[in-house]
């Protein structure tokens, strides 16, 4: 290393890893991970958001795992928390689904009204 | 694959000698099994600073923190927290102060007063990885000095921040810095002080263990502005982690061109190396440190001519603390006002402490300066345990004094504290209650001072001892009211004639118990009792009418000195008992009493 701008771009590499650590008002992408949401398929579908989220690059987006919450029926459940505390839940969420919810919502900032809990049928 | 959860195991000495290194392989182990180790970040972190509750685990996002972590706790939170997001609601940490469950760590008292600048990293970075200190802004410190400031620059910034030598001393870090670069040689060198020896203080330790790079960073800032490129870290060989851990830094700077030849294309070179110390007391001493370094005994010499005169073989020297070392990225990267600003006019910045004895939070805090010693022992340090009444509280070690319950809401400076007859020393603050005897508190630490004086100066081989005899004298009930006038008048000559600092504090501890609490003294010399009941001579233990005849009392006391049936009142035969105390602990209701108003009346009665 021999100048002050390889430190910073082997500083934002590093960060990358340790995000999670320092960014607290980032969005949060939570996975219902209680026994009915890994029986549904929760887990590839967490990995694939991982998986997403890793390729586009998005630096202030934590993928976190939460309990079930109660409709149990309607898994793999995904909620994502804004920075202002807006939610959106998003029901039946399958592994097709995430690249789409990502690109649009994370990225866009545009709700996908027709996987939101409610919208989505039985 | 991005890590989604990110487990931090605390990694310090407390916690390793807690078996937390175990507990790292078994998360390891359950993890690999379960399928989540690409997931699940693992990292092994210095100390969190809450050491009373190790092994600490702290998982991330969720910022859950886990305290008394034990090895067969593992799979559960791996299979609840880790797998299904439920965290384990029984490990979780509870607040000393209100007894209620901790969801989010950061909402714990003890971290919510403090301010990390000197601890920044600790317990947030693997100190293993230089990408994690570089990902916190790690060598950009280095980097702005070496690429955009001259040395005198870099000295002016150090003396605008304040910043004051946190060993002990409290000498203003940039004059230091000036004094050492004015001194023209074609060979200087810069010393980090990593010999901490006063009992209770772990504070440089922890930094060396949780965040070695700060300080190669710090060292070889300060070797461009004096102009030394050779570095050495003295550090105690009991430290054998710190060692381990500084080792391996240094081996990654170098590695990556970040310690070495031409850094950042600046033409300043810095090599670095660690010297072990064989754990003597005097060798913090700086002139007894460059000794040590060079091969020979560790005994201090006169000053001056001052280290920046002629110190390590004869060339200009600057010697610094771990803490302080630790400050100094910090100051160029945020720039010295924002470091004045924190703190007192005089004292500016935070200070880092090792709270211990009768404390519910046991462990390392960092204050801003001017921080009262109530909110660091009641609001940080969670008050005294066990319902117990405060007494005082010792600072600055075998070199400081006892602070008593009318100082508590002086605010904490290194001014301040001096005033008050104790000092700011290397941050060690031992908290006492009534049950601690303030005679052998301070024969505590003489005791060590006595063991740890290398023998040079006459007053401090020989005064010490002299005095120590005469505690000793008083605790076993053979003290007399002249014995108080000639520690007085001995540790005053001690103070004034010794050669070094070992020896102008050792009396320190004895002169402000004798200030603060000489009517205690007078109780061991004149009524013959120990109010505390520690001194054994000097105690009687008697049982209270409280007594409910639990016979717990009968059954603990190792010589079978206690008596009584079931659901009466015990009595103690005085004659057998060896003032062990045992009984006093095992007591459900403080029915035991070595109080001497207690046995006293009792006796009369």
């Amino acid at each position: 290393m021999k100048t002050l701008e390889d430190l910073k771009q082997l500083r934002d590499q590093a960060k990358k890893t340790m995000e999670m650590r320092y960014h607290k008002d980032g969005i949060r992408i939570q996975i219902g991970m209680a026994t009915c949401g890994i029986a549904a398929g929760a887990r590839p579908v967490m990995n694939k958001f991982l998986e997403e989220i890793a390729a586009r690059n998005l630096s202030d987006v934590i993928v976190t795992q939460v309990g079930c919450m109660g409709e149990c029926a309607f898994e793999p459940i995904v909620e994502i928390v804004e920075k202002d505390g807006t939610k959106t839940v998003y029901a039946k969420v399958s592994e097709r689904m995430v690249a789409e919810i990502v690109e649009e919502h994370i990225v866009m900032g545009k709700r996908l009204d027709r996987y939101m809990l409610g919208t989505i049928k039985r | 694959m991005l890590e989604r959860i990110q487990i931090l195991i605390c990694g310090g000495t407390g916690c390793l000698s807690s078996h937390s290194k175990e507990i790292r392989n078994e998360f390891e182990k359950v993890l690999t099994e379960m399928n989540l180790r690409e997931e699940a970040g693992l990292i092994m972190t210095g100390c969190f600073g809450l050491c009373e509750k190790g092994p600490v685990v702290i998982v991330y996002p969720d910022e859950i923190f886990y305290s008394h972590v034990r090895i067969d706790d593992v799979r559960e939170i791996v299979e609840e927290h880790i797998l299904k997001g439920r965290p384990v609601n029984r490990l979780i940490v509870t607040d000393p102060v209100d007894k209620q469950k901790v969801k989010n760590f950061s909402e714990l008292k003890f971290y919510s007063k403090q301010k990390r600048i000197a601890l920044r990293n600790c317990g947030n970075i693997n100190p293993l990885d230089i990408n994690e200190y570089i990902a916190k802004d790690g060598y950009l410190a280095l980097g702005k000095v070496l690429t955009t400031m001259s040395p005198k620059e870099t000295i002016d910034e150090m003396k605008k921040s304040g910043l004051r030598g946190r060993g002990g001393g409290g000498f203003p870090t940039g004059l230091k810095w000036e004094f050492a670069s004015k001194s023209v040689d074609s060979q200087k060198y810069v010393i980090c002080n990593a010999d901490e020896g006063d009992p209770g203080a772990f504070m440089d330790r922890a930094v060396l263990e949780g965040d070695p790079h700060s300080v190669i960073e710090a060292m070889e800032i300060c070797g461009y502005a004096i102009g030394s490129n050779q570095g050495y870290v003295y550090c105690r060989a009991e430290y054998p982690l710190a060692v381990e851990r500084l080792n391996h830094a240094i081996a990654q700077a170098k590695e990556l061109g970040l310690l070495g030849k031409n850094i950042f294309n600046s033409g300043f070179d810095f090599d670095l190396e660690i010297r072990l110390g064989a754990g003597a007391f005097v060798c913090g001493e700086e002139t007894a440190l460059m000794a040590s370094i060079e091969g020979n005994r560790g005994m201090p010499r006169l000053k001056p001519p001052f280290p920046a005169v002629k110190g390590l073989w004869g060339h200009p020297t600057n010697v610094n603390n771990v803490e302080t070392f630790a400050n100094v990225p910090v100051i160029y990267l945020k720039g010295a006002d924002w470091f004045k600003s924190i703190g007192t006019e005089k004292s500016s910045g935070t200070k880092v402490f090792a709270l211990g004895g009768k404390i519910a939070n046991t462990g390392l805090l960092e204050v801003p300066m001017g921080t009262t010693l109530r909110e660091v022992i009641y609001d940080i340090g969670g008050g005294i345990p066990n319902k117990r009444k405060f007494k005082a509280v010792q600072t600055g070690g075998p070199s400081g004094g006892c602070i008593t319950e009318e100082s508590l809401d002086t605010p904490i400076d290194f001014d301040n504290l001096v005033a008050l007859g104790s000092m700011m020393g290397s941050g060690g603050m031992i908290v006492m209650d009534e049950d601690n005897c303030m005679v052998d508190v301070a024969r505590f630490y003489l005791e060590f001072t006595v063991d740890e004086s290398c023998g040079k100066c006459t007053p401090c081989r020989e005064g010490t001892r002299r005095m120590l005899d005469i505690l000793n004298k008083i605790c076993a009930g053979e003290g007399t009211m002249e014995h108080l006038d000639i520690l007085e008048y001995l540790g005053n000559m001690i103070k004034d004639t010794s050669l070094c600092g070992l020896g102008q504090t050792a009396p320190n501890p004895v002169l402000s118990t004798l200030k603060h609490f000489r009517k205690e003294y007078e109780q061991h010399v004149i009524d013959k009792v120990c109010p505390a009941g520690v001194c054994p001579n000097l105690t009687n233990y008697v049982i209270l009418d409280k007594c409910i005849g639990c016979t717990k009392c009968a059954k603990n006391c190792p010589v079978n000195a206690i008596t009584g049936s079931v659901k009466q009142k015990h009595s103690i035969d005085l004659t057998k008992c060896i003032r062990c105390g045992a009984c006093k602990k095992a007591c459900p209701v403080n029915a035991i009493s070595s109080k001497p108003e207690d046995w006293s009346r009792e006796k009369n009665v």
